[in-house]
């Protein structure tokens, strides 16, 4: 162990920061998707590898990279709507253990398709945006890019459910679903709307990524745990809970990597987490909100 | 205005209504009455399209509710202010108001009509930016009116509005009523508070175990002898 007070413990702190954006974004398409349809999909960060695949193979083909990008969230946008229609509407009315395993299916089906279509190759879209220097310390651009454009589009979603109708419909649906038909709400149409714009957070999330990280088809298991972690963490539902949660848990991971081994960054963090949900089941800020 | 024909109605294997006709006429308060468990939400859910009746018919000013979604209802002018309110209370109060003009025909005449409300009930004005679970049973009520409202309904149903209410705050509830009847909206009411309801109304309709068991003026069945015995304890 190695920790001291100095410039690098700094910095440490401060790519956990930015780690935290990237984190956030992730946890709160997950978020809006249980709070609006009370489902969890588990495969949520499955579809984030599909977007990259997608992104990389729209740049490679000679896309620029925007292009590339709106590709890649579209097609995820698109996703997510069809695993609602096909995967679960038909189990929405069924106990909650029903849409976890049928949503863990279609996780385990896109790791199997991805590496049967791409292999199991670590693949690199090959854009370097080179590192920002700060005092003794150093960022990644991509990273900074990253945190930027995330904070950017959770404060548009923010913005879209509390000033739109169709945004605070979803706010409403969340709380009493049985009663929108009185409001004139077609809940069928916001519920594959919500789909399509978590599906769209998780395309963009895709798009960061790849300017940060390898893909590879298990590049879910990285990140799926770590993202379910966050939502229990500030309450499952909670997109403010959510964020909260992104900022503590990546202090421990950026900091814990930076005194002891990367490994134990995650370790430690998981370890907080335990300790957190002994202490508040619920979850940092309770259930939805 | 509103015909309902030989309606059945329930949930799953289980009949609430059977063979209901009754009918609103524009400008009228009607009430259904009856006791716990006569059918008389079931009535109002299926009206509204919350359930689907398994046999009969209804239509709203020639348009046949019984094959429309349940969300074009409202299109047709009828708001539902469901039993219990059923506000949402994470959401304030002008959120709510705003989820009443949800549809695109109230969307373009949302600022007019939030004032026009906001006139009726300048209590919500002032708690407008308040979420509607903090407001008291009363204004909650209110609020669950104006929600109904925001949509510029040409009938408002309503579902026991005095239900869970201290009886001051009852006694406000039906001037409520009231209002809304003088601002000129037909209105279908569904109270166990009989002896409150029928002097708001002017027609009611007596639901006992689904059935229609009789049915006139007000002042009449708050006269029969049977009624006042049965619903009002006298």
């Amino acid at each position: 162990m190695d920790c001291q007070l100095d410039i690098f413990f700094l910095e440490a702190i401060l790519n956990g920061v930015l780690l935290a954006g990237l984190l956030a974004l992730l946890a709160l398409g997950l978020n809006l998707i249980f709070g609006v349809i009370d489902v969890v999909w588990i495969c949520y960060a499955e579809l984030v590898m599909v977007g990259m695949y997608g992104i990389n193979h729209a740049y490679k083909a000679g896309a620029p990279f925007l292009l590339a990008a709106l590709i890649g969230i579209a097609l995820v946008a698109l996703a997510g709507a069809v695993l609602h229609l096909l995967v679960i509407s038909p189990v929405l009315d069924t106990p909650p253990i029903n849409q976890l395993l049928v949503t863990g299916g279609v996780l385990f089906f896109l790791q199997a398709a991805a590496t049967m279509v791409f292999g199991i190759d670590f693949r690199n879209i090959g854009i370097r945006l080179g590192s920002v220097g700060l005092l003794d310390m150093s960022f990644a651009t991509a990273r900074i890019v990253t945190f930027v454009v995330a904070l950017a589009a959770m404060l548009a979603l923010w913005l879209f459910l509390r000033r739109t109708y169709l945004g605070t419909a979803i706010r409403a649906i969340a709380q009493d679903r049985q009663i929108m038909p009185l409001m004139g709400v077609d809940s069928r149409r916001l519920y594959l709307v919500t789909s399509a714009i978590g599906g769209a957070l998780a395309g963009l999330a895709a798009a960061l990524m790849v300017l940060q990280y390898d893909i590879y088809p298990q590049i879910g298991l990285q990140f799926g745990p770590l993202i379910f972690m966050i939502c229990v963490l500030g309450g499952l539902g909670n997109m403010i809970g959510g964020f909260i949660a992104a900022f503590i848990i990546s202090q421990f991971i950026a900091v814990g990597s930076s005194c002891f081994h990367t490994e134990w960054g995650y370790a430690v963090a998981f370890l907080f987490f335990m300790l957190a949900i002994f202490i508040r089941p619920q979850g940092l800020l309770g259930g939805k909100g | 205005m509103l015909q309902l024909d030989a309606v059945d109605a329930g949930y799953g294997g289980f009949q609430a209504l059977f063979g209901v006709s009754m009918r609103v006429n524009a400008g009228e308060a009607v009430a259904v009455i009856g006791a716990n468990g006569a059918g008389k939400t079931t009535l109002l859910r299926a009206i509204s399209g919350l359930i689907r009746p398994t046999a009969g018919a209804m239509v709203m000013e020639g348009q046949d509710l019984i094959r429309m979604p349940a969300h074009r209802i409202i299109e047709t002018g009828i708001a539902h202010v469901p039993e219990s309110r059923r506000l949402f209370a994470r959401l304030t109060v002008r959120d709510n108001l705003r989820m009443g003009a949800y549809t695109a025909s109230a969307r373009a005449g949302f600022a007019r009509q939030l004032d026009y409300v906001y006139t009726l009930f300048p209590r919500l004005k002032e708690r407008q930016g308040q979420l509607a679970g903090t407001l008291s049973g009363g204004e909650q009520q209110m609020c669950a009116i104006a929600r109904a409202l925001m949509s510029r309904p040409k009938l408002v149903l309503l579902d026991e509005p005095s239900m869970g209410l201290a009886p001051v705050i009852v006694t406000q509830v039906f001037d409520l009523v009231r209002r809304i009847r003088s601002e000129g909206y037909t209105v279908l009411i569904v109270e166990q508070n009989v002896r409150q309801v029928l002097k708001v109304a002017d027609r009611a309709y007596l639901l006992e175990v689904g059935r229609i068991k009789s049915s006139g003026p007000a002042a009449d069945l708050a006269a029969s002898d049977d009624i006042r015995k049965a619903y009002m304890g006298v």
